[in-house]
Parts: C-alpha cells; sequence; structure tokens
C-alpha cells in the first residue's frame, strides 16, 4: 500500500512564547517492507536553527530553535510511505518460548542478547510481578512464541477496554493494569510489560494506522490519529513481529512504523521546552490518505 | 625519608608504640602508621616523632583551632535528611594521613592508566561498541543500565575527551591499593580538600614544612589550564562558567569555593540558554557565549529537553550544542556509565584489549549476579558476601549477608534472584587503618583514600593529596560523609625540595582578563538585590526590637510604657508584630521573633534569608564579607530562649554591629559594578520603604501621643543627628523633616532617593524599557513626590503635617514598590519553564 501522510500538531498558547526548544520524531522509518520516499518538515514560525539525525535506535529526530515572541507552534509533516504486506508466519512452527528467554539471557554477543537491551524496565515501563501473572497463561511451558503471543494479544484486547477518558500520559502503567483502562499507549505498553516480565525482549512502536471509514461512508480527511503497538523478538529466523494490542492483529500494510525503542518516553512525536508562562493548548490532526495505484 | 633540618626528626628520637599517645592498631590489620613490631613506617616518621612529643592539652588546643577556622570559612555539608537542619559543618580530623612518595608515584601511574581507560571505553560505548560485539562486555550491562544515556550514542566529544577530570576512591586491602570506586560524573570534594590542606597548613605550620608535603597549588592550576584549552576553536579567551545545581546542593559550599578558586563565574542551569545549538550566559547587558561548561550536575538532569524531563534543572539544547561541537563539557555527558560496580570484573580484560597491559590498580574483587555462573556461586554462599547495587551507586547501602539473620537474609536472596542484573557481590575487605583523634585519644580507623586526576595532553595527572576520609565507626567500611564520615587531610610527602606555590594569601589568577565588570549572570544579581533588601530588612527589624526590649527593662515610668505602646506601633509596620498582640505578653512575643525559626516575620528567618541569597551569590563575596555572614549566624544563636533581658539586648547589639559591618564592607571592599550597584539598589529602596512606613506609622500615632518619636529616632539611627540640631525633646514637623527630606541625614528617604537616582542612572541599557517608565523617572518622581510636602512651613501647623506626611508616605511607598518590581521585570525576570 501507498500513503500520503500528513500529521500537523499545533500549540495555542495563552502567553507569548520566546524561545522554544523541540525534538520531533515524525519522519517514517525506512526498514525492509517500508519504504519512505519523500518526507517534508514545516514548522511556523520559521526555526533559527534546526539539524537532523538518527537516534540510537535508528530513528530520524530533528532538533530545532525558535526565538522571538509567538503565541502559536504549528508543525507539520508531511510524508509518502509505501508498505509491504508483511509476511505470513504460521504461529505454531515457531520456537517455544523459553527458548528465546534463555537466548537472550546467555552470554555472548548474539542477536538474542543485542534484543535484550528491550527486556529490562525502561523510564516508563517497570516489569514485574503484576505483568508476569497475567501473561503467564499465555505462555505455559513449550508454547511456540508467536502463538503465545497472539493469545496474550487477543486476552489484552479482550480483557482492556479502549477508553480515552481513563488515562492521560502520566498515567502510571500499574495504575492501568488495574484498571484496565486506557489508550494504544497504553495497551502496547501493558503488552510489552507483561512480554519482558517473562523475560522477553518487546519494545514500543509508535506510527499511523490507516482507518477504513464504515462501509458506505466517504473518508474524513484528518480523523486518524498517531497509533502506537508493540514487537517482539522471536528469535534468529523470525526476528522483531509487531503486534498492535488495540486492534487484536499482527500489523501489516496498513500499519506505518515512524519510531520505536523502548517506551513512548524514546519516540515522542514532539518534545519540547518552551521558555515563557501561561496554559498551552494542543492540537493534533492525522491525516493518512492511501494513494491509488495508477 | 631523609631526616629534614627540623628538630622534630631526629632518628635517635625515634618513638615506640607505647609514646605515641598510646595508639595501638587491631592486631593482623594493615596499619598505614605502625609497623607490626611497634616501629613506625618510615614516611610517618616526622610526624610521629611530633605526635610523641605532644601532650594532650597541646592537641585539643590545635582541634580547638581546626573546628574555628572551619567555622569561620563556614564549611558546611549540607544533608537534607538530617533531623538537625540543613547544614552539618565539616568534619575535619586533626591527624593527617600520610603517603610516601614513592607509593604516591605508583598510585599515581594507575590512575593515569585508570582514566585512560575509562575514556577509551566511553568511547566505545557511546561509539561502535566493539568491546560489546567482541564480548569485553556483556550486552545486557549496558542494555539494563540507566546510566547509559542513550541520547549521547553517536557523540564524539570536539574536544576528544569524555573525562577531563576524575575521582577514584582507593582501599588498601591485603597490603595493596585497590579501586573502590570511580566517580566520573561530578567528583565530589576537592574544594573540601583544598579547604582542609589551607586549615592543617595552618594549624601544624611546622609540622607540614618539615614533613616535606606536596603542595596542591600545582594541580590546580593544570586543571585550569586544561579546562581552558577545551574552547572549540577559540583558545586563549575562553570563558568557562562552573554549572551547579544550586544552593540546595549537598556540596554547593564546595562548588562556590572552587568556582571562585578558579576564576570561573558559577551559574545555574536559569543563567544559561541555548541559541543557534551554541550555549551563552545570561548577563544583565546581554548572551554571552560559553565555551567550557564545567558541570557540578548529574549529566541526566543536564538537558530536560533530551534527558530526564525534570524541567527545574539543566539548559534545553546543552546536549544538542555539545554534540554539535560548540561547547566542551567536562566532564563529557554519559559518563555516569563508567562508574558503575559491574564493570569491575570486566576491567582487567578490557585494560588487556584496549591498552596491552596490566591493569596497575586493580579493583576490588567484585562479581556480577547478571551472569549465571557468578549468581549461582553467590547463591551456593550467601553469608559469605556483601550485595551492592549494580547500577545506580549510592543509592542504599550494602548489605552485609553474614550479618543477617536468616529470614532477613532469605528475603534478600529472593531480591537477588527476581532481578540478578540488579546486583552485585563483593566480599568482606579487610581494609587498612590509620590512627584518627577520637574525643580524647588515637583509634585505628579503616580509611578510604579519594584521589584526583585531571587530563593532561596525552594522559592524567593525579593530585598529590586528595581526600582521605575514615569511618565513623571501628569495624565499619561504609566511609561516606553522608553517613558521618571524618575527613582527613592527605600528605603525599616529596623525596626533595618542595616547591612552594602558596595557596593562602594570592588571588587566584582569573582566567579571563578581558571579562568585563559587568557580567554579572541575572540570576546573581537578582539574588544581590534581595541580599540588599533582607539585610536592612533584618537591620531594622533588630533595632525596633531593641528598642522596645530597653523600655521594657527600665523601671517602668509612665513615659517609658508610653514609648513602648509606640515601639509597638512601629513594630506592627514593619510588619513583625503578631496582629493582637498586648503589652502585657511582649517579652514572651519578642522572645519568640527572637528565636523562633518558624515564626515568619522573626529573627531567624531573617537570617535565613540573607544567608540564602548571600550562598547564591557566594562566588561574588570576598571572605571576609562570607566569614561575617557565619558570625551574623553565630551572634543571633549565642543564647536559647531562656535568656534575660540584658543578655538579648547584648545579642541584638552585636547583630546591629554586625550588619553595620557588611554594609561597611559593602561601601569600602567590593568592587563596584553592577553586582554592587544592585545590592545597593536593594538596600536603599528597603530602607526607603521602611522610613516612610515608619515615618507614616509615627505621624498617625501622634494624633494622640507624641511619645512615639523618641523610639522612632532611635530606630531609625538618627537620635543624636536630631539632639545636635535640636536640643529638645522630638517634636512631629522636625522630626519627619529629618527623617524625610534631610537629604544630609544618611537614613533620610531623600538620601536614599538621591542614591538610587545616581544608580538607576548607572543601570545597563534595557533593549524592552521603552514601554515603560525607566528606573530612572521613577526615582525622579518619588522625588518630586516627597518635594510636595513643604515641612518647614508646617512646624506651626501641626494639624497640616498630620494630615500630609501619610499622604505623600503612602505615594512614596507605592512608587518604591513599582520602582522594584520594575527592577525585577527588566533585570532578573526567568520565564517559567515547562516540559511536554
Amino acid at each position: 500500500m501507498r500513503y500520503q501522510i500528513t500529521h500537523r500538531t499545533k500549540y495555542t498558547y495563552e502567553s507569548p512564547v520566546t524561545v522554544c526548544h523541540y525534538v520531533a520524531r515524525l519522519e517514517p522509518k525506512k526498514i525492509p517492507g517500508q519504504a519512505c520516499p519523500w518526507h517534508e518538515l514545516h514548522i511556523q514560525p520559521e526555526p533559527v536553527d534546526s539539524a537532523s539525525r538518527a537516534d540510537s535506535f535508528g530513528n530520524h529526530t530533528t532538533y530545532f530553535e525558535i526565538e522571538g515572541s509567538h503565541h502559536e507552534l504549528v508543525v507539520t509533516a508531511r510524508s509518502f510511505v509505501e508498505v509491504k504486506p508483511s509476511r505470513s508466519v504460521q504461529p505454531d512452527s515457531t520456537p517455544a518460548w523459553e527458548t528465546i528467554r534463555n537466548a537472550c539471557a546467555a552470554s555472548g554477543y548474539t542477536a538474542a542478547t543485542v534484543a535484550a537491551e528491550f527486556c529490562f524496565a525502561s523510564p516508563l515501563i517497570t516489569p514485574g510481578q503484576l505483568f508476569a501473572d497475567y501473561a503467564r497463561p499465555s505462555f505455559p511451558s513449550g508454547k511456540p512464541i508467536l502463538a503465545g503471543l497472539m493469545d496474550l494479544n487477543r486476552r489484552i484486547f479482550t480483557d482492556f477496554k479502549f477508553d480515552p477518558t481513563a488515562t492521560d500520559v502520566a498515567t502510571p502503567l500499574a495504575d492501568v493494569m488495574k484498571n484496565r483502562r486506557g489508550v494504544c499507549q497504553d495497551f502496547a505498553q501493558v503488552m510489552i510489560a507483561c512480554l519482558r516480565s517473562m523475560g522477553l525482549p518487546a519494545r514500543y512502536v509508535s506510527g499511523y494506522l490507516e482507518t477504513l471509514p464504515p462501509p458506505g461512508k466517504a473518508r474524513l480527511v484528518g480523523a486518524d490519529a498517531s497509533h502506537a503497538w508493540a514487537a517482539l523478538f522471536c528469535g534468529d529466523a523470525l526476528g522483531w513481529m509487531d503486534v498492535d494490542p488495540t486492534n487484536n492483529l499482527l500489523p501489516s500494510e496498513r500499519h506505518i512504523t515512524v519510531a520505536w525503542g523502548r517506551d513512548f518516553s524514546d519516540v515522542s512525536p514532539l518534545r519540547g521546552v518552551t521558555l515563557g508562562a501561561g496554559e498551552q493548548r494542543l492540537q493534533v490532526a492525522v491525516d493518512v490518505m492511501p494513494v491509488d495505484d495508477e | 625519608m631523609e631526616s629534614t633540618a627540623t628538630q622534630h626528626s631526629s632518628i635517635s628520637s625515634l618513638p615506640t608504640p607505647a609514646n605515641i599517645l598510646g595508639y595501638k592498631p587491631k592486631a593482623g590489620v594493615f596499619d598505614e602508621m605502625m609497623l607490626p613490631s611497634g616501629d613506625l613506617r618510615p614516611h610517618w616518621r616526622t610526624f610521629g616523632s611530633f605526635l610523641s612529643q605532644c601532650s594532650a592539652p597541646d592537641l585539643q588546643s590545635r582541634l580547638d583551632s581546626i573546628q574555628n577556622l572551619l567555622r569561620d570559612h563556614g564549611v558546611i555539608y549540607n544533608v537534607y535528611d538530617d533531623a538537625l537542619g540543613t547544614s552539618r559543618p565539616w568534619s575535619l580530623d586533626l591527624i593527617p594521613f600520610i603517603v610516601a612518595a614513592e607509593e604516591a608515584r605508583q598510585v599515581a601511574e594507575g590512575i593515569d592508566q585508570r582514566a585512560r581507560l575509562l575514556d577509551l571505553i566511553l568511547h566505545d560505548l557511546y561509539g561502535p561498541q566493539t568491546l560489546v560485539k567482541e564480548g569485553w562486555i556483556p550486552p545486557a550491562l549496558i542494555g539494563a543500565n540507566p546510566s547509559f544515556l542513550r541520547p549521547v550514542v553517536g557523540v564524539a566529544p570536539a574536544d576528544g575527551r569524555f573525562v577531563h577530570l576524575m575521582g577514584c576512591d582507593l582501599v588498601r586491602d591485603q597490603g595493596r591499593w585497590r579501586v573502590l570506586a570511580d566517580r566520573t560524573q561530578v567528583p565530589f570534594g576537592q574544594g573540601y580538600t583544598l579547604e582542609n590542606r589551607i586549615i592543617m597548613a595552618n594549624v601544624f605550620a611546622e609540622e607540614f614544612n618539615a614533613s616535606r608535603v606536596q603542595r596542591l597549588a600545582e594541580y590546580f592550576e593544570t586543571e585550569r589550564e586544561t579546562l581552558r584549552s577545551l574552547a572549540p576553536g577559540r583558545r586563549g579567551n575562553a570563558s568557562i562558567v562552573m554549572l551547579t545545581p544550586g544552593p540546595n546542593d549537598d556540596t554547593y559550599f564546595e562548588h562556590a569555593f572552587k568556582a571562585r578558586y578558579l576564576g570561573f563565574p558559577l551559574v545555574e542551569s536559569a543563567d544559561l540558554t541555548v541559541r543557534d545549538r551554541r550555549v551563552h550566559l545570561k548577563t544583565l547587558e546581554g548572551l554571552r557565549r560559553v565555551d567550557v561548561l564545567v558541570r557540578r550536575l548529574d549529566d541526566s538532569r543536564c538537558d530536560p529537553l533530551e534527558l530526564s524531563g525534570d524541567a527545574t534543572m539543566g539548559v534545553p539544547g546543552l546536549l544538542e550544542s555539545w554534540r554539535s561541537g560548540n561547547v566542551s563539557v567536562a566532564n563529557g555527558l554519559g559518563t555516569g556509565i563508567i562508574t558503575t560496580p559491574a564493570l569491575h570484573p570486566f576491567m582487567p580484560g578490557i585494560c588487556r584489549h584496549l591498552l596491552g597491559e596490566e591493569l596497575k590498580l586493580p579493583c576490588v574483587p567484585t562479581w556480577w549476579c547478571g551472569q549465571k555462573r557468578e549468581l549461582d556461586m553467590v547463591l551456593a554462599e550467601p553469608e559469605r558476601w556483601v550485595i551492592k547495587e549494580a547500577f545506580v551507586r549510592g543509592a542504599r547501602d550494602p548489605v552485609f549477608l553474614g550479618k543477617l539473620d536468616a529470614k532477613s537474609r532469605a528475603v534478600a536472596v529472593e531480591r537477588i534472584k527476581a532481578a540478578p542484573h540488579l546486583w552485585i557481590a563483593q566480599e568482606t575487605l579487610a581494609l587498612s587503618t590509620t590512627p584518627t583523634w577520637v574525643r580524647d585519644h588515637l583509634e585505628p580507623r579503616p580509611v578510604v583514600w579519594r584521589t584526583y586526576a585531571v587530563s593532561t595532553g596525552d594522559g592524567y595527572s593525579m593530585m598529590p593529596g586528595g581526600l582521605t576520609r575514615v569511618s565513623p565507626q571501628p569495624d565499619s567500611w561504609v566511609v561516606t560523609m553522608r553517613s558521618g564520615g571524618i575527613s582527613k587531610d592527605t600528605w603525599v610527602l616529596s623525596d626533595g625540595p618542595v616547591v612552594r606555590k602558596t595557596l593562602l594569601g594570592t588571588q587566584p589568577v582569573v582566567i579571563q582578563p578581558a571579562r568585563p565588570p559587568s557580567a554579572v549572570p541575572s540570576r546573581v544579581a537578582d539574588h544581590l538585590f534581595w541580599l540588599g533588601r533582607y539585610s536592612e530588612r533584618l537591620e531594622q527589624a533588630v533595632r525596633v526590637i531593641r528598642a522596645a526590649l530597653h523600655r521594657l527593662s527600665g523601671e517602668g515610668t509612665a513615659v517609658q510604657s508610653r514609648e513602648l505602646q509606640g515601639c509597638m506601633s512601629l513594630m506592627s509596620e514593619l510588619g513583625i508584630l503578631p496582629p493582637g498582640s498586648l503589652m502585657v505578653a511582649l517579652r514572651g512575643t519578642i522572645q519568640a521573633l527572637l528565636f523562633d525559626p518558624k515564626l515568619a516575620t522573626g529573627v531567624p528567618q531573617l537570617i535565613g534569608s540573607v544567608r540564602f541569597n548571600a550562598s547564591a551569590a557566594r562566588d561574588r563575596l570576598s571572605d571576609d564579607t562570607w566569614r561575617l555572614f557565619n558570625r551574623l549566624e553565630r551572634d543571633s544563636r549565642l543564647v536559647g530562649p531562656s535568656m534575660t533581658v540584658p543578655g538579648m539586648l547584648g545579642m541584638l547589639d552585636t547583630v546591629v554591629l554586625d550588619l553595620a559591618a557588611f554594609s561597611g564592607m559593602q561601601q569600602e571592599n567590593m568592587t563596584q559594578g553592577h553586582g554592587w550597584r544592585f545590592l545597593e539598589l536593594g538596600r536603599r529602596i528597603e530602607r526607603a520603604l521602611n522610613v516612610a512606613g515608619l515615618v507614616k506609622t509615627a505621624t498617625e500615632t501622634c494624633v494622640t501621643d507624641d511619645a512615639v518619636l523618641t523610639p522612632l529616632l532611635e530606630v531609625c539611627d538618627s537620635t543624636m543627628t536630631y539632639r545636635r540640631l535640636h536640643f529638645a525633646r522630638p517634636q512631629l514637623v522636625p522630626t519627619a523633616y529629618l527623617l524625610l527630606q534631610d537629604a544630609a541625614n544618611p537614613r533620610s528617604v531623600a538620601h536614599q532617593l538621591e542614591t538610587l537616582f545616581a544608580h538607576a542612572k548607572a543601570l545597563p541599557a534595557d533593549p524592552g524599557r521603552a514601554i515603560q517608565p525607566s528606573e530612572r523617572e521613577r526615582v525622579s518622581e518619588s522625588m518630586a513626590a516627597l518635594a510636595t510636602l513643604d515641612l518647614p512651613a508646617m512646624s506651626a501647623k501641626q494639624a497640616m503635617a498630620l494630615a500630609q506626611v501619610p499622604k505623600v508616605c503612602d505615594t512614596l511607598i507605592q512608587q518604591l514598590e513599582a520602582l522594584s518590581l520594575s527592577i525585577t521585570e527588566h533585570y532578573f525576570s526567568h520565564a517559567i519553564r515547562r516540559v511536554r
């Protein structure tokens, strides 16, 4: 599938801001199965300085500074992305989950011990008993890892209620686990905490999801949102497998990957420090428009 | 060591154990001073023979000198979980720790090797990670490590190094120096090391010289040179700042001390801003480029944009500026990873791999439980081990599994099993001991020697000295200042004549001769302004309380009691008398004002505010001024709440004199640059406000009783002037004239306005001021308002004065408050920061 994506973020400040510094992670990743031939970042007011680089997870980041009094900041990212369908894997043919766990805990430098970076606690996700207890039924002894993952995915999808009013960015993950409500970010982080608590390496993926209009209705421009899901390292042969607990599916060509990291704090699309006082209002609009083949 | 030409070191008088004050090392433990035979080790002979000739009273008097000097220098260590308060005096032992020249040389080689190694490891971990890829460091040790700062990955510091300054804790275990811990974040203690040296060289002047102790000054000159050389492409006129978390930090004392010693401005996060990916210092006159930033802030708190989310600390964009090569940071960001204790077991292999050498200073034997074999070994025999956190150092004390009861040990073992990678195990160490003065005798105490090193062209040079700490308990090897440890001066002996570069008496060379005197950070100007306001407010409070006390202590005549009533009105005006206070209870109220630290309007809180603002501008105040603040605090605490009226009066007199000495120093000893100007502005505004308020209240009180005028003149320190002019009982109109309009009276409002006008004219230009009236215009308006009052014409018409004086005073008060606000907006205001 090919998409034209527009991601517009607008901050409105109550009193003028004179100086601000931002880091944006808005350019879709160039990875096997996904190409991004074209990307443009438009910032208003125009930054006095900016610089781009790849971060330690290979995500494209752009640093920028704005100087001079302003009441409004608008950051618009436009991208053209091509996504191939993911390969199909027989869940029951995948290795037993314990072999992955053991490979990650082994010594030496292997794909598994490198992936093990994602086995541990990170700023927003602290694995522990609470999550392990929930995850364990999906991973009985010898269970093929992908089958276990899909089972856990289904359970989270069933047990948790999608509820935008239940959480905000500051809600601790343990509260989400207890209340069983939240948004895609919470679903993804619960999934990751469960997997890590079983000793498995799991990472956080941020991006977009093409939303299909209800049957018979026209697609609404700007109605989409940024999305988040998880990925699990499933051994040398399979590598990382994406999993979307908010929708109970394994992502394919409708998921567009922008960045990944240990949790949301590694990948926030726009993070900034502003100098200036007063309230601020945030509006985000995302539009994922499929581009028809000729 | 060669015998020296002093009286203390003839070999014939070699002391025996019995005559070194009865010192007895513990059997089987390596003692730094004494051999198992009871003889002194050769490098202790000079000092040991002095000790053997010392009497206990002599030592006691030297100990007293140490205490006095520590107090006068204001050497403190802030401990926030301490029930006693926020700061405790630094603890310095009477007996130095002495290291032989040859041994120090060997240690220095080991430290140089270690620092080079740590720097190479950092370049690798934040670069190609070959150490991980080739199996020298387990991936999880980095991946799980919270000190590994991922945003630093890919940074190659433009100045070529991550580690410029290093601290390294050494212990002697089984006769050999070993590394207990590396400190590359913010190596604490150099300021205290200097302070210890200055005091010991003072108290033991003769013995110090006779011992041929290597001087520290050269080391700090090397450090200054090194930091200068780091300026990106602008060698020669580098602008260097030292970034501190602020006065609330544990070790703020030493940040200020060291910044002043090295001649760098001490700045806080809010003083700095990143523009065009370059770090700048906000000064009263605008932004100034910073080339080198010496951080006293943990790396994870240095940049809220990319590192932690704590918006109150750090400089947004600092990491990007460093990444771009526009600023040098000492030490580089991300160096915390190298202090990870779990790295110890891998050091010998890494050293062979990277340097092709054996480690010259081995680490304390350490096992990381993140590996299966090591974990099994620890779990097999838990009671053998001391358990420490593998990654976040210093967060919790080590756990001696052998000392726990079976149940607690089982809990600890379960905790290790749950997350083995978070723990390391070490065997109990047999630390060497060194003689330490405990109450009235010498005791052997376990010793940790913190060495320091600074990068030079191709290697690292070790400080010939360091901060030695001994345990407060005889058997503990938890030796930290936080847990009440005792520090010692470290004497590294020389085998040749000592090059004398004295630390004392000479002013440190200021790196930046071109630094204009106006380069005052806005924040510092803010604190100086409030230092002026609070010290003036304190003086008024003390004067009015003293006036009231005088009238409480007399015979209680009718006049006295009327004047006392007047004092109470004045106290109310200054806002220090709680509403509804009664004259009968005044003595108790005054006691509370003087001694209750919780009373918001009381003297202790005012002194606290003076002290806070002085601390925050510590690097702008002379040593004498600083000593004065220490004395002020001490003088105000001399006696407890149960004291008598004469006692309290004595104390108030002393405090008034201390404050007078401060304002004298301000006039005579401070460079009259912008910093001084803001101190003056604060003081003058506060005085004008207070006098206007007091005159207003007194005038209103005069409607019923003019007895208030006598204490009013007293409080405004104008009694003598009045008597000289009028030879009569005070009357309202001449009193008001003297205090409001007589510009020759240094306490009058008119005098304050004239001074303010002169200062306002000299304030730095501010581009943003066009909209509002400038400070100078504001002062002119006040002068005009004051001139509307024609007091001489009212001398026969008291009623007119009674009506008009309060009105004019009100106008003045309003205008002066507006002036203060306008100065704040123009020169200090730091917009509030927020993080998303």
